[in-house]
Parts: C-alpha cells; sequence; structure tokens
C-alpha cells in the first residue's frame, strides 16, 4: 500500500462569469499521506475551499474543473462518472463544512440522515445501522445518543451539530477527510472540544485530513504538514515546523506576523497592506506584488514556478525571505 | 463625583438586563382557564459593575451567551437597562435634557461585528457617512461634503467611494465605512463589538493598527468585545472575562494573561490555539455552553468548572479583590 | 453546491445594482415581448381618444342600424368597424380602446392606493411593535380572512356603481395584503445592524422607518405590486362583469365583455371576444413583466 493517499497534480478549477472564466484554482499541486493531516491555509478568495470542493467532485456550474488529475489511491477521480463519485463520497472521501447544516437535513431525524448514509454504501439491516449510528454519536462525545437520533438537527446547539457532522462523515471510516472550517464559526471552548475529538478519532483510525482554514494557531496545534494559498495557487509547503518557524513566502511571513501574538502587545501589528486581489483583477506576474515587501521587478511580469527542496517542501517566489528567521513567537 | 484626571468616562452599576418573552393571547386565555403561564426570562446581563475611563482600552471577552453584546449596546445607548444606572461624564442617562441625552448618544458610537449587515444597502456611502452631520445640524451643510471626504480619508479609503453603495465594497472595506460612520459624529467612545471576527486574517491586522492609530491621534476610550483572547490581549489596558451575564474576572491585561485567576479564564487560555504550540493534544474542558435561560445554581461555571466545590453548587461566588486591581469571582479565593 | 463568489470576488465592483438589475431584465426574450405588448397598451390607453375612430360614449353618434355588424364591415355612415360593433351600434375597437383606459386607470390606482395604506400599516406594526402591532395585525386578519370577490360585491351593492366606487372598493380587499408583506420585511429588516447604527445616531423613528427601513422593503413589495395590477384588472372586470362594478356609460373590458355574452351564441361572437382577448394580453403581460422583475430582485443573483 502505497504510503501516499491523494495526490493532486496541476489543478484547474474556473467559474465562468458573463465576462470570461476565472481561475478560482490555478495549476495546485500537492499530495496527502496515509494518516497525515494536511493544512490549507488561505484567506478568502484563495481557492482552499474551490479546492476541497473540486477533489469531492462537487463543483457544479458554472464552476468547472478543466485541468489536472486527482489521484486518490491512484485512481483519477476527474474520470470517474457521477454514480461512481456518489459512491466514494460518505464512503472513503468524506467532507466537514463550517455550517454543520450544510451536511445536516433540518427536516429529518438524525437517525435517519445518519442510517441513510451507512446502507447508501453498504448492505445493512437498518437497526444494526442504527446501532452503528448510535455508536458513532457516543465517540464524539455526545450524550444520550439513542435520544439524539429521534431527534432534529435544530434541537442541538452549534457544536453539537458539528460532532453529528463529524460523526456522520466518520460513520463509514472513509480513508480522507476534508474539513473545511469546520470550527471557525464556534467558541472557542467548544472549537477546543472539536479540535480534541478530530484529533483522537483521526489518531485512532489513522484517518487523513485536509483541514482547511484561515486559522495558523489551529494548524500549528492539529497539522502535519502545511501548504498556503494565495489567489488560487499554492505559494508555500512544507512540514508545520518548516511553515512556522522558517516561512520563506512573504504572504506566509506576512501572515505569522501580523497575528497579534508575535508582536508586542501595545505595538502596531506588522501588517500586510492591500487586500486580496479579486479573481477578475488577479494582477500580472506574481498575484503577491502588488502587496510584497520583498517584491522585484521581474515579479511584476513573471509569475514564479515553484521551487522545490523536495517533494515536499517548495515555495513561489522570486526573492524568498532567508531561511531560519523565526517569527517572534 | 470624583475630581481626579482619571475619571470615568462611562460607568456602569448593577446594570441588568431581561429579556422576557411576553406571552401570546393564546396563552393568556390559557392563563385564564387555569393553565400557568411559562415565562421564559434570560437573564443577559445579570449585575455587573464596569467603569472605563477616559482613554483607555477595556478588553470585554466572553463567549456566546455571556452578554458581551449587550452588555456593549446597553454602553453605547442603543438598548435600555432593566436595571441599574448607566453613568456618562458622571451623569446618570436617563433622565437627561435632550441635548445632553444626545451628546451621549453620539459621544458613545457602536462598531458592528458584520460588515455585510451593518451597512444600509441602499444608501450610498456619502449618505452612510453624512446624514448625522445633516440631520443633527452638526456642521452647516456646504462643509458636509468636505467632512464626510476627511472621515473617509482617515479610515484610510479613497474620496472617490463617496457615491458607491456597499455592494460594490469587501467586507475589510465596508468595516472601515462603518468607522468612518461612527468617527463623523466626533464621539469619545468606541463600543467595538467583534469588529474583526467576520474579516479575514491579514485584512484584520490593518483594522486593528487603525483603532490603534485613531486612539492615539483622537484620544477616543474604547470597549473591545471580542472572543479573541490574542487580540483582546494586544490592545487592552483592562481586561474583563464575562460568563452567563457576569463579570468572573478582571485585571489589567498583562496580569491576567500570566497568572489568570478564574478557572474558566484559565480554559480559555489554556485552549486558544496559538502558533507556537504544535502538534499539541488538546485537553479542552467538558460540557456546553449553559443557555441563559437555564443557568446553573451557584456558581454558573461549576458544572464544567475541573476545581468545583460543594459550596460552588449552592451559592454564586462575589467579586472579590484578590489583588490591587484584580477582582474575581471564585470561592477558592476564599479559602486563603 | 457553490461557495461564496461575492462581489468583490468576481471583480464586479463597479457594477451599481440598478444597473445589473436592469442588465437582467433586458436580456431575456420573455420579458423584452411582455414589456413591450405592456408599452404598447398602455400607450393604446393613454391616447384613445385620439386614436379611437370614434367614442364610445357620445350616444349621439351611434345608430342603432349600425349594430352587430361584423368585423371588417362597413357601416351605414362609411366607417370601417375593424372589430364590428355591439348590440347599440358602438365601435367595437373605440370601446376596447377606452375599456383599456379604465381597466389600467382601476388597476393602477387601486394598487396604488391598497400599497400606500398596506405600506403604512405593515411599516408601523412591524417596527414599533408591542401593542400597536397586535391591534394592527388583528385587523389586517380581518380584513383578509373574507374572500376578496364577495366582499367587494357586497360593498359595491351598498355603495353603488361607478369608478371612484370600484377603486374604493379594491382598496379595501386589498390593503392587507400590503401590510403583511412589509410587516415581514420589516421584521427582519429590523433586527439589522445598520437599524441600530442608525438608532446609534439618535435618528427618530420615523426616519428610521421611512428612509433606511422602508427602502429595503420595497423589493418584494414592488414585484407584489405589479402583479397585484394584473390582479386588481382582473377583479375589476369581474366586478363589472357581474354588474356591479363601473356604470354601462364607462364601460371597462370586463362590463365590455358582458355586454356581448348574450350574443355569443347567436354566432355573434366578437362582442365578447375581442375585449376577452385585449384583457387577456393585458393581464398576461402584466404577469410576465412581474415575474422577471422578482427573478432580478431575488438576492441570491445580486451581485
Amino acid at each position: 500500500m502505497s504510503a501516499t493517499l491523494l495526490e493532486v497534480r496541476n489543478l484547474h478549477t474556473v467559474f465562468h462569469a458573463e465576462k470570461g472564466a476565472f481561475a478560482a484554482v490555478n495549476d495546485v499541486s500537492f499530495s496527502v499521506g496515509r494518516g497525515e493531516i494536511l493544512g490549507l491555509v488561505g484567506e478568502s478568495g484563495s481557492g482552499k475551499s474551490v479546492t476541497g470542493l473540486s477533489i469531492m467532485g462537487l463543483i457544479d456550474p458554472p464552476g468547472e474543473i478543466v485541468a489536472g488529475e486527482i489521484l486518490f489511491k491512484g485512481e483519477d477521480l476527474r474520470r470517474k462518472s457521477a454514480s461512481e463519485m456518489r459512491l466514494l463520497r460518505g464512503d472513503r472521501i468524506a467532507m466537514i463544512f463550517q455550517d454543520p447544516l450544510m451536511t445536516l437535513n433540518p427536516v429529518l431525524r438524525i437517525g435517519e440522515q445518519m442510517t441513510e448514509a451507512i446502507t447508501e454504501h453498504a448492505a445493512i439491516h437498518r437497526a444494526e445501522a442504527l446501532r452503528r449510528a448510535a455508536e458513532a454519536l457516543a465517540q464524539v462525545g455526545i450524550p444520550s445518543p439513542e435520544a439524539r437520533l429521534r431527534g432534529y438537527p435544530h434541537e442541538l446547539s452549534g457544536g453539537m451539530r458539528q460532532r453529528v457532522a463529524i460523526a456522520i462523515a466518520m460513520l463509514n471510516k472513509p480513508d480522507l477527510i476534508i474539513a473545511d472550517e469546520p470550527t471557525t464559526a464556534l467558541d472557542v471552548t467548544i472549537q477546543a472540544q472539536i479540535l480534541y475529538e478530530m484529533q483522537r478519532l483521526v489518531r485512532a483510525s489513522g484517518t487523513s485530513m485536509i483541514w482547511i482554514t484561515h486559522d495558523l494557531g489551529v494548524i500549528a496545534g492539529l497539522a502535519d504538514r502545511v501548504a498556503v494559498m494565495y489567489a488560487g495557487r499554492i505559494v508555500e509547503t512544507g512540514t508545520v515546523d518548516e511553515i512556522l518557524d522558517s516561512p520563506r513566502h512573504p504572504y506566509t511571513q506576512g501572515l505569522l506576523r501580523s497575528v497579534p501574538s508575535a508582536n508586542r502587545p501595545g505595538d502596531r501589528l506588522a501588517q500586510i497592506e492591500g487586500m486580496s486581489p479579486s479573481l477578475a483583477a488577479r494582477p500580472p506576474g506574481c498575484a503577491f506584488h502588488p502587496r510584497c515587501p520583498r517584491a522585484l521587478d521581474i515579479c511584476r511580469h513573471d509569475d514564479p514556478a515553484p521551487t522545490a527542496v523536495d517533494s515536499r517542501r517548495s515555495w513561489r517566489c522570486h526573492n524568498p525571505a532567508p531561511a531560519g528567521v523565526a517569527v517572534p513567537a | 463625583m470624583s475630581e481626579a484626571a482619571t475619571a470615568a468616562l462611562i460607568e456602569l452599576s448593577a446594570v441588568r438586563k431581561r429579556f422576557e418573552r411576553r406571552p401570546d393571547v393564546a396563552e393568556r386565555l390559557l392563563a385564564l382557564a387555569g393553565r400557568p403561564i411559562e415565562r421564559r426570562v434570560v437573564r443577559a446581563v445579570d449585575g455587573v459593575d464596569l467603569a472605563i475611563h477616559r482613554g483607555e482600552v477595556v478588553g470585554l471577552v466572553g463567549e456566546s451567551g455571556c452578554g458581551k453584546s449587550t452588555l456593549g449596546r446597553m454602553a453605547a445607548g442603543i438598548l435600555a437597562p432593566t436595571a441599574g444606572e448607566i453613568r456618562y461624564r458622571g451623569r446618570a442617562v436617563t433622565n437627561l435634557p435632550p441635548p445632553d441625552r444626545m451628546s451621549y448618544v453620539l459621544g458613545v458610537q457602536m462598531i458592528f461585528q458584520d460588515p455585510y449587515a451593518s451597512l444600509n444597502p441602499r444608501h450610498p456611502v456619502r449618505r452612510i457617512v453624512g446624514e448625522a452631520l445633516h440631520v443633527h445640524r452638526l456642521a452647516p451643510s456646504r462643509e458636509i461634503p468636505e467632512r464626510v471626504d476627511r472621515a473617509l480619508e482617515e479610515v484610510g479609503l479613497d474620496r472617490s467611494y463617496r457615491s458607491r453603495y456597499p455592494h460594490q465594497f469587501s467586507g475589510g472595506q465596508r468595516q472601515r465605512i462603518g468607522i468612518a460612520r461612527a468617527l463623523a459624529v466626533e464621539p469619545e467612545m468606541l463600543v467595538c463589538d467583534e469588529p474583526v471576527a467576520a474579516l479575514d486574517v491579514s485584512i484584520q491586522a490593518q483594522i486593528i493598527n487603525l483603532f490603534m492609530d485613531l486612539r492615539e491621534r483622537r484620544g477616543l476610550t474604547y470597549l473591545f468585545i471580542s472572543h479573541d483572547l490574542g487580540l483582546v490581549r494586544h490592545i487592552s489596558d483592562r481586561v474583563a472575562i464575562m460568563y452567563l451575564g457576569r463579570i468572573v474576572e478582571m485585571s489589567p491585561a498583562a496580569e491576567l494573561f500570566a497568572s489568570p485567576n478564574h478557572p474558566y479564564t484559565q480554559a480559555l487560555l489554556a485552549e486558544i490555539p496559538s502558533v507556537g504550540r504544535r502538534r499539541r493534544t488538546f485537553r479542552p474542558i467538558q460540557g456546553e455552553i449553559p443557555s441563559p435561560l437555564n443557568p446553573p445554581s451557584g456558581c454558573a461555571f461549576h458544572p464544567r468548572c475541573p476545581h468545583a466545590m460543594p459550596l460552588c453548587r449552592t451559592e454564586a461566588p462575589p467579586l472579590a479583590a484578590i489583588a490591587p486591581g484584580r477582582i474575581s469571582a471564585c470561592h477558592l479565593n476564599d479559602a486563603t | 453546491m457553490s461557495t461564496r463568489i461575492d462581489s468583490s470576488t468576481l471583480g464586479m465592483m463597479d457594477t451599481p445594482l440598478r444597473a445589473a438589475m436592469l442588465k437582467r431584465i433586458r436580456s431575456r426574450p420573455t420579458a423584452i415581448g411582455a414589456g413591450a405588448a405592456l408599452a404598447v397598451m398602455v400607450a393604446l390607453a393613454l391616447f384613445a381618444p385620439l386614436l379611437a375612430p370614434q367614442n364610445p360614449y357620445d350616444l349621439t353618434g351611434l345608430s342603432i342600424m349600425n349594430n352587430r355588424l361584423e368585423p371588417g364591415s362597413v357601416g351605414m355612415n362609411g366607417v370601417t368597424y375593424w372589430l364590428g360593433t355591439d348590440a347599440q351600434g358602438r365601435d367595437m375597437l373605440s370601446a376596447i380602446l377606452y375599456g383599456l383606459r379604465i381597466s389600467l386607470v382601476v388597476g393602477l390606482l387601486a394598487t396604488a392606493g391598497a400599497a400606500a395604506i398596506g405600506i403604512t400599516v405593515g411599516l408601523l406594526a412591524g417596527y414599533v411593535g408591542g401593542l400597536v402591532e397586535t391591534l394592527l395585525m388583528r385587523l389586517v386578519d380581518f380584513f383578509l380572512g373574507f374572500p376578496t370577490l364577495l366582499v367587494a360585491l357586497v360593498l359595491l351593492a351598498m355603495i353603488g356603481r361607478g369608478v371612484d366606487k370600484v377603486v374604493l372598493a379594491i382598496v379595501l380587499v386589498q390593503w392587507a395584503n400590503y401590510a403583511r408583506l412589509v410587516r415581514g420585511s420589516v421584521l427582519v429588516e429590523r433586527r439589522k445592524e445598520y437599524v441600530e447604527a442608525a438608532q446609534n445616531l439618535g435618528f427618530s423613528r420615523a426616519r428610521i422607518m421611512l428612509i433606511h427601513i422602508l427602502p429595503n422593503c420595497l423589493g418584494p413589495m414592488l414585484v407584489f405590486a405589479t402583479i397585484q395590477v394584473a390582479t386588481t384588472i382582473a377583479l375589476e372586470a369581474t366586478l363589472s362583469f357581474l354588474g356591479v362594478g363601473v356604470p354601462v356609460t364607462e364601460p371597462s373590458l370586463g362590463l365590455l365583455i358582458a355586454n356581448g355574452f348574450e350574443h355569443l351564441l347567436s354566432g355573434e361572437y366578437w362582442i365578447s371576444f375581442y375585449p376577452g382577448v385585449a384583457l387577456l394580453i393585458l393581464i398576461f403581460s402584466i404577469n410576465l413583466v412581474g415575474d422577471r422583475l422578482r427573478e432580478s430582485l431575488d438576492p441570491r443573483r445580486r451581485a
């Protein structure tokens, strides 16, 4: 069994608008190993969510995947038919969203939704499916699981709903879970609980995970490896220590420096100037150059290709920051 | 009335806010027939004393349902307390004569959380920022366009944006417009209710810096409400932690983060993910955040507190001084 | 499944809302067709006195000798009756043009009146709340509880015939719909932070209601009102058909249809048919335009 579970190569996903096609994901390549947690970091407009949806095959018009390969256990997901993808989804690859109500149907009982997720992919009696569902709820720390199965999503708090969504994702013991900002809308103490549950489950079952977020603190605590996205491209990848202790791309550095804990209390925060570009108005050359403190002339017209140290450590920059300069913690 | 140089700009005393769902006609009829009416009361703010001094930044931290947003709105004069008193510049804000009342309402301005809902989608920017100047005649009509332009510049927006509509701006820009709207009436204090929570990380830093610049330039006072402890630590002089409608701890910022006293504060600090902590094992405290509809008895935190004693279930601990300038509400402090 | 792609991501920052909306309306052939048809009918109604070959209300110009002539036939006085004549010898074409006028006037006036009252009540109920809201909404419920046609019939039977009375009756049976709709919108808008911001700036309740909240409630209201014009016209036609609407001297399309009813079976179809067709086209085009309006105002499509 190969150690690489998922390999994305040169993925291009565009959205068709009246003025033309805009690339939300613009030549993105990365891999996720078995049992590994990859943090996909970026802000709005970076393409991180669209990347997750592309892997799941959930891109609908006006969006379209126009190029690239998504190799899951060696097979290209793009070549699969819609019904094949439907079999995979929820079984081998599962997704968790920021709003648990995107996973949970508000008008169906929780038990129904969970048993449906099970019976869709295996011929199992309803009674057995219910038993597994109750067990899954208990595993994510939901008290009185049997009672919860009879209830509806709106009877639960936001944190509880997210736990149910996680339980559903884990039901069929998938190989890969894609989590798109699942804790962003939750309170600090509840977020900690969810992170704890996810970490525990993933460690116990060896599931791989892609955790999509803009929160570097969560990535630091949870991820093994990190990929940083900007304007539809991956601008830097590496292990979590490499990225956080020795960021090479100026955007990664800028993000790390602008976090309050990286600045002395009371000082002006080190900020990145300007705003993320809109998909339609992508600057020529390197998309980050208008905001980059290290921009050179070449950056204005030449979009940098990845500089790879090895297959798992790379960055796209003509003028990367010096190595080993830790951002003050 | 204190004559000290650091007199409180705004002072909340024993302030409470209750939300009660009034029984509707059907329930009233049933009551006549003998069925008792269920009163659903939410004690959003349950007895808060808070004095904010001129020029100071007070951070207010808590999770959903703790009442921090409600408290902020009372301070800004948008909501009236059900009990207790608010004093602005030493005078109770209820029963103020109209010009002084207006001076208070305009003097404490709120910056809202949702950049998409806090601007009227049908108004152009110049109206959003300048309307108050027209309506309250705060400046002669011919000067108002200039005042609007200056407010826009002060928050880092181009003058040409004055004719645009909110939907044409990004979240960060909309927040700036909201700040310009507040600044146009020359307030003394800003109540910021999670002003950057809905923004991207790189934009958050820009807005925080804007707040800090404004503080220096205009000598503004802030009540900064946020769930983001890292942010609050960075910007605040003093920090208050709220839980289920009450302040459970209050301290100068540095001391609070160096040695948190209340178990809830300790849990909050322990649980914030931070960049320095790699591949950690999360060890959260158990339990759900209680609903203000159904608060626990005694100390509201006791069901989740790792140090709970039998006393905590029956008696709510009062806020007591644990060190000069520091207060905390925990029975553990009584022991010593 | 779509991610949130908003105006900033798509770079549509420079398109004002109204222009984007109009562009969407213009891009559909059905909307253009319906809009054109409607425009033609409004023009015909407006210029009826100039266009109509004959004034159908002028009894002196009628000759009983010209009655029930087929479409296209030439009358005793040499005038060509393109759509035929009715039992009194009135030119159908002229009658239809004037009938269009009445129909449109009633439709627009009644809708405007009902909207004005409904919006006021809805705004007050939604924003002021409390006892005011309870009382007003109970009133609305009361008015909505009766079948429209029945109430209008009874009302007109009591107050008599006439264009103004028809308008009044229709306003009375329709205002409650607007009130309910607007109150719903107001309840939604009231919670939004821009309203709190307006309160924080010390604006009066009246100002907040009229200048801040009302413009945001007009969207769905506009669509509703447009379609209500069609409903109103149909209602007026029904009432006139039943004999309680406009007086015989100022026939609307409905009354014209009624007048020709008894002649249908004897083969003189045109006396009812052409007014019916005119009514149909009018209502249909209004509905189509209203539909397109609703689609283009859908907030999910909004840039």
